[in-house]
């Protein structure tokens, strides 16, 4: 394996390339098909600027995430998307770092209500796939200037370029959580529950549903952050509001933290045989699409219902079975014969993909980053 | 402010491309009489205007694609205008182009407060969005202070943001999905009620392009449920550094208010001979709101109060009813007025990182000495977004020019310090060619790609947000695509 430790060292790497590269963050993310000689970026490590007073922290790309919370935590603040920590359900070992959060876009619970990771990066540095060294964005909070190559580059997947350097907006730590446990519901009622709380004025931060949890009474999560007698209240609101669902019970502390971290990673499915779909919905819709999956399938709803996780027997097509939704569906853990037949990603229609093929190519035009076929 | 010369070769078929527009769109949706393309020569950046070859106000996503068919086989430059309230120049016209309005596309086309999104067509304005859903206890959060006239069509573009975006984000983190017409014509559908796409995030740099990507004729936004309630306080320091300390303790302490708005002296004076609000005379101002129930909202304003008295404040007001909370509102939000009382005034629009307040804020005061203009400041302070207002008088010659030259130097200024040229605004014309201040070559370069593949023939607002030099090649096109 490569591994560079400053930019210049990167810009090298990839001017002499002669064949496709596979860059590396803390490697967490497993294979998902994806060829190519490693190259490792984790050697791009430091925080170079941590403001607390102006919610604001830059690093470098390969900075491991667990690293910039430390960091945040002894400022009482913290990334609010919360980077979903791949290695149990993966069965993947390794560090998982900033570039890597970013660039697979994959946000947690909180993405509902606070926004997802790209809606907390401020600006980005990247090396694109001639060597040129590009900076877009920038370390303050409101920022028009030009176009925003900053969000194109998050969940980019590393198709148009390396990071090598992000800045985040962070936000607040709270000072206390809870949260709200509804027994019993069915998938529709769930949703419906859900909607109902994040429709509420009680600013709820985590909604999610587990069809099969201990002894396979369904629960439902809803959680609460904030000073300690807003959540007080609020809990007692959302009790109120909820309380024709049925019996609600109310977790606090360590089982309320560890409960939203176990959601936020799939824990349900980690150790377990069977494919693992990260699927996105309308939430009105979530029920009809899980319905149409079959018995065998088990899912998880996060995101008031709009983010399925679904466990499906090895092979099975899922994406083809549903067939066309409002949303899209990506395959995250299968075998390597299953990635080989279907693709993780969906096609995207005709103009779009056109567009992204486009982008890719004038920002990658010898393939390094994503292999395909390259004209002349 | 150069702009490109009229391209010969289009106005020589100006009435061909009349007629064909005509051929697609009602009669009264192809406006070409001097007379009335007079109506579209500026948006708000008043000091530059010229009229266009014509305008067309298509009322269809259909329409507008027909258009752009048009227009992209006659090789006819297309700018997109919503409102027309853009303070960068952004929907400026050239002699050589089509006007497209979509001030016919208003519709609400779906509104689902289970899914908390609202579907609507671009051309209505960001107050009506807002309108449409509050009787139900929603609300459309981005709100810029223009929010009576101008369009989600332009805010999508400049990525708007408002008073609000500390707590609630800007325009970009409010917006699910667009449908958006090419300039050859072909209509895409990108993002929806459902959340984060599987590819490129496409839908993240078409917010903010400024109109240079494709035309946004329906948007689908995230609404929000109405908070319980909200409270402002209105204190009061003796020095720019020390409401700068406070604003900063404030978000160290964890409390994330929903706006922090900060005056200087000449703002506060010129509000209060306008508005007449009550403010107290002194250096720096600070209005801060939060939101919640009642005691939610004693609780958070109590720890402001405390780090507020820490740094003895001149006055700290807190709003006991709706009444006092308009008040201590009705000056900031008179402010422009205020200042266009007074004189001509220029608004700016860059961001600073917060802790180079205090030094920005002097160095701006001895910059208005060097020019021997007066300036104000509005401030979001919470995020860092300034707004200088420089005044001047359009009447004595030369006055505008020296007031453009204070603009930009300030705008370095805060490219200096680490922020950037434009916060909110956009960059238009009025900022394209302060774009190398902050920007290298190679990373206007890597924007200018993605024009490249979303409109090759660089037909939309072409003159618009990078330098003239950087982008000449790409413009010099011929002016026509082909059928
Ligand atoms: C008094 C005043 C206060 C303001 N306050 C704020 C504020 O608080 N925050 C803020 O962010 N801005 C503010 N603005 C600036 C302005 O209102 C915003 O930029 C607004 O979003 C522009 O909307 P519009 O519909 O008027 O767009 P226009 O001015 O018509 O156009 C703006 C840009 O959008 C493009 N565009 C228009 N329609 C489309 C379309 N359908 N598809 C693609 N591109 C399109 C145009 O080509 C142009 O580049 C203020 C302006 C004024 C005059």
């Amino acid at each position: 394996m490569m591994n560079v430790s400053n930019e210049a060292e990167l810009v090298e790497a990839i001017r002499t390339a002669n064949g496709p590269l596979r860059i590396m963050g803390g490697g967490t993310r497993g294979a998902t098909g994806a060829e190519g000689a490693p190259l490792s970026v984790a050697g791009l490590n430091e925080i170079s600027l941590y403001e607390p007073g102006a919610l604001t922290i830059v690093a470098a790309a390969g900075t491991p995430i667990s690293t910039i919370e430390t960091a945040l935590d002894a400022g009482g603040q913290r990334l609010a998307f919360e980077p979903m920590d791949y290695r149990a359900l993966l069965g993947t070992t390794g560090e998982p770092t900033l570039g890597g959060a970013v660039a697979s876009g994959a946000s947690g619970p909180r993405r509902i209500v606070v926004g997802a990771v790209r809606d907390f990066c401020l600006g980005v540095r990247f090396v694109d796939g001639s060597g040129n060294i590009i900076k877009n964005g920038g370390r303050v909070m409101k920022n028009v200037t030009g176009y925003d190559l900053v969000k194109l580059m998050a969940g980019s997947r590393g198709t148009l370029g390396v990071l090598t350097e992000v800045a985040l907006k962070v936000l607040p730590k709270p000072e206390t959580e809870a949260t709200l446990i509804l027994h019993g519901l069915d998938i529709a009622s769930a949703v419906q529950a859900m909607s109902a709380a994040l429709g509420s004025p009680f600013e709820v931060t985590g909604v999610a549903h587990f069809p099969y949890s201990a002894g396979d009474d369904p629960a439902t999560m809803i959680r609460l952050e904030g000073f300690e007698q807003s959540v007080r209240y609020r809990t007692g609101a959302l009790k109120d509001l909820l309380g024709h669902y049925g019996e609600i019970s109310i977790v606090e502390g360590v089982p309320s933290t560890t409960g939203w971290t176990r959601t936020r990673d799939v824990d349900m499915f980690a150790d377990t045989p069977g494919d693992v779909w990260r699927i996105s919905v309308r939430p009105s819709e979530a029920p009809a699409i899980i319905a149409q999956m079959g018995d065998g399938v088990r899912v998880t709803l996060d995101w008031g219902g709009g983010l399925i996780w679904a466990l499906a027997p090895e092979g099975t097509d899922l994406r083809a079975a549903l067939g066309p939704i409002n949303g899209h569906a990506t395959l995250v853990r299968a075998s390597a014969a299953t990635f080989a037949a279907i693709p993780a990603l969906p096609p995207e229609p005709a103009p779009l993909a056109a567009i992204s093929e486009g982008l890719r190519s004038r920002f990658d035009p010898r393939g390094l980053f994503s292999p395909r076929k390259v004209d002349a | 402010m150069e702009m490109p010369a009229p391209d010969a070769r289009v106005m020589a078929k100006t009435a061909r491309i009349v007629e064909r527009l005509q051929s697609v769109l009602p009669a009264d949706a192809v406006i070409h009489d001097p007379a009335e393309t007079r109506a579209y020569e500026c948006d708000a950046l008043t000091a530059y205007r010229c009229p266009p070859l014509c305008a067309v106000l298509p009322a269809s996503t259909e329409e507008v694609s027909a258009v752009m068919k048009i227009c992209h086989e006659e090789g006819v430059p297309v700018v997109p205008r919503g409102s027309g309230t853009s303070l960068a120049g952004g929907a400026l016209p050239t002699a050589d182009c089509v006007i497209l309005g979509v001030s016919r596309l208003t519709d609400v086309i779906e509104t689902d407060y289970a899914d908390r999104i609202i579907r609507v067509q671009t051309g209505r304005t960001n107050l009506s969005v807002t309108g449409a859903v509050e009787a139900d206890g929603f609300f459309y959060a981005p709100d810029p202070s223009s929010q009576l006239a101008c369009a989600i069509a332009g805010n999508i573009a400049m990525n708007s943001g408002g008073a609000h975006c500390l707590k609630y984000g800007v325009t970009t983190n409010n917006l699910m999905g667009v449908t958006m017409v090419q300039m050859d014509g072909t209509i895409v559908e990108i993002g929806g009620a459902h959340l984060d796409p599987s590819g490129l995030d496409l839908l993240g740099v078409i917010c903010g392009s400024e109109g240079q990507l494709g035309v946004v004729t329906e948007a689908t936004l995230r609404i929000l449920p109405k908070p319980e309630g909200a409270r402002p306080v209105l204190i009061g320091y003796d020095s720019n550094e020390v409401a700068g300390r406070v604003v900063s303790d404030i978000i160290k302490a964890g409390i994330l208010p929903v706006a922090i708005e900060f005056m200087d002296r000449p703002c506060i004076e010129a509000c209060e001979a306008f508005a007449k609000a009550g403010y107290p005379m002194c250096e720096a101002l600070l209005i801060i709101e939060v939101e919640g129930s009642d005691a939610e909202i004693d609780h958070q304003l109590g720890l402001i109060k405390d780090i507020a008295n820490r740094h003895d404040p001149v006055e700290l007001r807190e709003a006991a009813d709706a009444d006092e909370a308009a008040r201590i509102w009705l000056g900031r939000k008179s402010a422009f007025g205020a200042m266009g009382q007074i004189n001509d005034y220029m608004c700016l629009d860059g961001t600073i990182p917060v802790d180079q307040l205090p030094y920005v804020l002097r160095r701006i005061g001895e910059m208005s000495k060097e020019f021997g203009l007066e300036v104000a400041n509005v401030f979001h302070a919470g995020d860092g977004n300034m707004h200088p207002l420089i005044l001047y008088n359009a009447n004595l010659p030369g006055q505008l020019e020296l007031c453009e030259a204070f603009g930009a130097a300030i705008l370095k200024l805060c490219v200096e310090v680490g922020g950037c040229l434009t916060g909110e605004h956009g960059v238009g014309i009025e900022k394209r060619d302060l774009m190398t201040d902050q920007y290298a070559e190679i990373d206007l370069e890597a924007q200018m790609r993605v024009k490249d593949v979303f409109d090759p023939s660089w037909l939309l607002n072409p003159a618009k947000v990078f330098p003239l030099a950087s982008s000449a090649a790409r413009r010099a096109a011929p002016a026509e695509t082909g059928r």
